[in-house]
């Protein structure tokens, strides 16, 4: 069962997430598995941007760990991220312009420069001079080689992608996809050796599209947003489709404005969505209180982001759940969830319009920027037109002879029957204040006590049943193991192989998702929990947010905590390494590596010096003056790569200290 | 065109009695809101009252007909929703100076700006009531109130005149001693097509010794008695600017433009509370194959 990843790096602009596509779309089709993450930057052209596609026979969880390919499409890519190419991989290149030099990369790893004016020369005669945008697709040919995935069908990719353009354009893209293939096929070797394709079709779909096809099939019929990264791909998806979707789709003015029309639409009685990240959550949780005490159906998507303020609009946190948990003043019924994967992220939507009708209560459906922008591949069935709509307990007629209709009636279950308006005899006030079961506010003339307790039980009675009807999580992996990985949302991928990694290096390991944040499985995981060995919790934030809330309802602490906050998303050999430090009793080492001093120096060039410099040779120093160890970059011009400079960053803060000009 | 036939006042009475204080001005606001649905004839089931918060968005509590009554601020809002997931009701928001002009007046720029088919309601008190008298956005310069103990410092804001140049299409300014006008003017605005404002000065007779009935009286006039043409904007625009001894009462601004429903593509097959749940496997299979 083999598996290969590819990287592709370069400024944005440059269009390798189109590349990635490509190759994704292709192996999609064959039957194989992908799954891709794009690192990417809050900028629209230049930045540094960075996308891996890991491909295997089998289902792949997450990106990976290091490449079999990289594609570097600037120079700066070969610095960064040559040396992640495992032994036996290759690196392509345009040998035009850029260089990789042998001590750049691993042994044994191939460097296969593609010199691009000589490769496209007859193309070029043919069809005239090909944009740099276009070499990506040579490069892109040399990786269907050195992968050893069927170029027939990238060539069928590549059409149908270039299709709307014309027949020149497809002919000039085809060829040159052949051409970056053909020229690999000669000067090197594949990495791969023949794939077994399942030959089933498999959709390359991200969380958000997974969310907004749910909801149409859902029967959503209002979608409201306010653009917000990394929640706003839900709003494309929606207003490209949305008349095919019979979805009334509405940019509004601001999250407040987002929020109370999706409320003010599941009044009126359509199944209504909006979705945004946490910034603009924040701004919505007065009204998501106020769902709460109408009793109205609407479902929230929370997508977190670093955070706090404006944090880190492009990368990935789980630090939210606190925000979510304490959403609006006051107590009310709600139920809080978090899909782990594409695929879950559509059940869980149609799931999350069911609960919300069915218990009349907003449902808070937590992704994250992960989980909502990589894409991966995700069997067909998962799709499904007719899915369960269950609407709950409704009203469509009530006779005058009925007596007075209460629609807020406080019934065993906490449920009251609703009516939608515009039903004849049902009419009703929905009501933001205390009221009684007609919805008579109750919070002006006199304010009876009773009738608030009775009203505040009755919502919360409601919890009750709902949780009964949610399943329980459930340890996955071997039940007898010594290490139980605890997490939830995104980092599901990354765990389970991390887990799969810990159990081959002998250390035993499964792993708890928790899906149903709230209302939560408060005995089931504790009945769970105190029967493993040993617990860590593995969270992309700094505080460990479930693993405190586990706690508080279970009184149960984890044995360790691994946590990330630095934007980017958990890889296995990472998680792997902590649990084994943790194991270890060995203190987190949080000291600056090597590879971070030249990211440091990357950025300090930008914003103090010139990007005609590139940090070069790094070593480690003493005190030098300083309170502590640092790293000395030596920092070269690009073109020549004389030494211009050094900068010393410390160790132990990350502080740069000095800039010092090399004297000429 | 069906014939209008007109429903009696009492058909809008409330499940309870309105709790304002006595000889508040949002009671004659109240009346001419049912007085005007009678007018055009529409059903209670079909009648939707939208409020925020504040003592005149209490008025969806004291009509019969179905109501929310949301959040401070958020009446346009939630309105927006109510209204485009079923447009076959008859969506009318009702609330107060510093609920619409203040805390939410940017639901309410936007509105306008979409011109959706609703209508507005603005009780203008020129004062916070329902927190004890603290200036409004509406609060004349030098007013003394609560919060503003040295006199009011900043300048109102002209509701009409933000309004005709937001994009509202129907623009009218009411005073509840003027019941039978103000009735015409809601029933007008209902029956517009389009957003439509009608600004109402509704005294506080508890916290604004200013601005009460009197002092209205000795200055407001019609200006349909010296026939006036709303459709012209720049005329109309000129004409909320009036103010002081002589204050206009009646259709300020009145155009005919494109709806918001106008444009929106999934509302040609009638009200979205109406049509089926969901899509088609045909659909659905065109959706999935957009990513193979």
């Amino acid at each position: 069962m083999q598996e290969v990843t590819v990287g592709i790096a370069g400024a944005a602009g440059d269009g390798l997430d189109k590349s990635g596509d490509t190759l994704a779309k292709t192996a999609g089709r064959l039957g194989l598995h992908v799954y891709a993450y794009n690192s990417y930057q809050s900028i629209i052209r230049g930045g540094h941007i960075w996308l891996k596609v890991r491909i295997g026979e089998n289902k792949v969880f997450s990106h990976g760990d290091n490449l079999g390919v990289l594609v570097a499409l600037n120079q700066d890519s070969i610095e960064r991220h040559a040396y992640e190419v495992d032994e036996g991989g290759c690196v392509v290149f345009n040998s035009d312009k850029i260089k990789c030099d042998p001590a750049q990369v691993k042994p044994n790893v191939e460097i296969l420069g593609l010199p691009m004016a000589e490769i496209t020369k007859e193309i070029v005669a043919t069809h005239g001079a090909i944009l740099p945008i276009m070499q990506n697709t040579v490069a892109i040919g040399a990786v269907l080689f050195l992968s050893q995935i069927d170029f027939a069908e990238g060539e069928s990719v590549i059409t149908e992608t270039f299709q709307h353009k014309g027949d020149k354009v497809v002919q000039l893209n085809v060829s040159l996809l052949k051409a970056g293939y053909e020229y690999a096929k000669v000067h090197s070797r594949p990495i791969m050796k023949d794939w077994n394709y399942s030959k089933i079709r498999r959709p390359f779909v991200t969380g958000n599209e997974a969310i907004a096809i749910a909801a149409a099939a859902s029967g959503c019929k209002f979608y409201s947003a306010y653009p917000m990264t990394p929640a706003s791909t839900i709003l494309h998806w929606m207003a490209n489709h949305a008349e095919a979707a019979g979805i009334c789709v509405k940019q509004a003015e601001d999250e407040l404005a987002v929020i109370n029309m999706a409320v003010g639409a599941g009044i009126a009685g359509v199944r209504s969505m909006c979705a945004t990240a946490g910034g603009g959550f924040a701004l919505m949780t007065e009204a998501i209180g106020m769902a709460g005490i109408m009793e109205t159906p609407v479902v929230c998507v929370e997508v977190q982001r670093g955070g706090p303020s404006t944090g880190l609009p492009t990368k990935t946190e789980q630090a939210d759940l606190n925000q979510v948990f304490g959403a609006s003043q006051g107590e009310y019924p709600r139920m809080i969830v978090a899909p782990r994967d594409t695929a879950d992220c559509f059940n869980t939507t149609v799931e999350a319009f069911n609960v919300a009708e069915k218990y009349q209560m907003p449902v808070l459906l937590m992704s994250d920027l992960l989980l909502s922008e990589h894409p991966e591949t995700a069997d067909v069935e998962v799709f499904k037109h007719d899915v369960k709509i269950d609407r709950g307990e409704t009203v469509t007629s009530w006779p005058e002879t009925n007596g007075k209709y209460k629609r807020f009636a406080l019934t065993e279950s906490g449920i009251s029957p609703r009516a939608i308006p515009g039903t004849e005899n049902t009419l009703y006030v929905s009501g933001s204040d205390e009221h009684d079961e007609r919805g008579i506010l109750i919070s002006d003339m006199f304010t009876v006590a009773p009738v608030r307790r009775k009203m505040f039980e009755k919502r919360m009675k409601k919890l009750d049943l709902l949780l009964k009807e949610l399943p329980a999580p459930q340890i996955e992996g071997d039940p007898k193991a010594d290490l139980t990985l605890v997490g939830w949302g995104s980092t599901y991928g990354a765990i389970r192989e991390a887990a799969e990694l810990l159990c081959k290096a002998g250390i035993k390991t499964n792993y708890l998702i928790i899906k149903y944040l709230y209302p939560f499985h408060g005995k089931e995981v504790s009945a769970i929990l105190s029967k493993c060995k040993k617990k860590i919790s593995v969270e992309a934030n700094f505080t460990s947010q479930l693993a405190r809330y586990i706690r508080s309802e279970t009184g149960l602490a984890m044995d360790g905590y691994v946590t990330k906050y630095d934007g980017e998303p958990f890889e296995p050999a990472f998680i792997m390494q902590s649990v084994k430090d943790i194991l270890g009793n060995k203190v987190r080492n949080l000291d600056v590596t090597e590879q971070e001093a030249k990211e440091i120096a990357y950025h300090y060039l930008r914003t103090n010096y010139k990007e005609s410099l590139r940090p070069e040779r790094i070593v480690k120093e003493g005190k030098n003056g300083h309170n502590e160890a640092t790293w000395k970059v030596e920092l070269v011009e690009r073109a020549t790569k004389k030494k211009q400079a050094e900068l010393s960053v410390g160790i132990e803060t990350g502080a740069t200290y000095e800039f010092v000009p090399t004297a000429e | 065109m069906a014939t209008v036939v007109e429903l009696p006042l009492d058909t809008y009475k409330g499940p309870v009695d309105p709790d304002w204080c006595p000889g508040c001005g949002d009671f004659g606001v109240l009346r001419s809101v049912q007085m005007a649905a009678g007018k055009l004839g529409i059903q209670p089931k079909d009648l939707m009252i939208v409020s925020g918060i504040g003592c005149s968005s209490n008025l969806p509590g004291f009509i019969h007909a179905y109501g929310v009554h949301s959040l401070h601020g958020r009446s346009v809002a939630v309105a927006t929703g109510v209204h485009l997931a079923n447009t076959d009701l008859k969506v009318v928001m009702t609330g107060g100076d510093g609920d619409g002009y203040g805390i939410g007046i940017g639901h309410f720029i936007h509105a306008m700006r979409r011109n959706l088919d609703v209508t507005y309601v603005v009780m203008d008190n020129q004062i916070y009531g329902l927190t004890t008298g603290q200036a409004s956005p509406t609060t004349t310069r030098g007013h003394k109130t609560k919060s503003t103990p040295l006199g009011n410092a900043e300048i109102p804001l002209n509701p009409l005149a933000l309004a005709i140049t937001s994009g509202a299409t129907y623009v009218a300014r009411g005073f509840s001693g003027e019941q039978k006008q103000l009735a015409d003017l809601i029933a007008g605005g209902m029956a517009h097509k389009g957003f439509a404002l009608i600004d109402v000065y509704s005294p506080c007779v508890t916290y604004n010794k200013i601005n009460t009935y009197p002092w209205f009286k000795e200055r407001v006039y019609k200006v349909e008695d010296e026939g006036f043409d709303p459709s012209d904007m720049e005329r109309s625009l000129k004409k909320s600017f009036e103010w002081g001894d002589k204050i206009p009462l009646g259709v300020i601004y009145k155009v005919d433009q494109t709806t918001y429903e106008d444009t929106e593509p999934v509302l040609k097959k009638g009200a979205l509370v109406k049509q089926p749940l969901g899509i088609s496997k045909e659909t659905m299979k065109a959706f999935v194959d957009e990513m193979i």
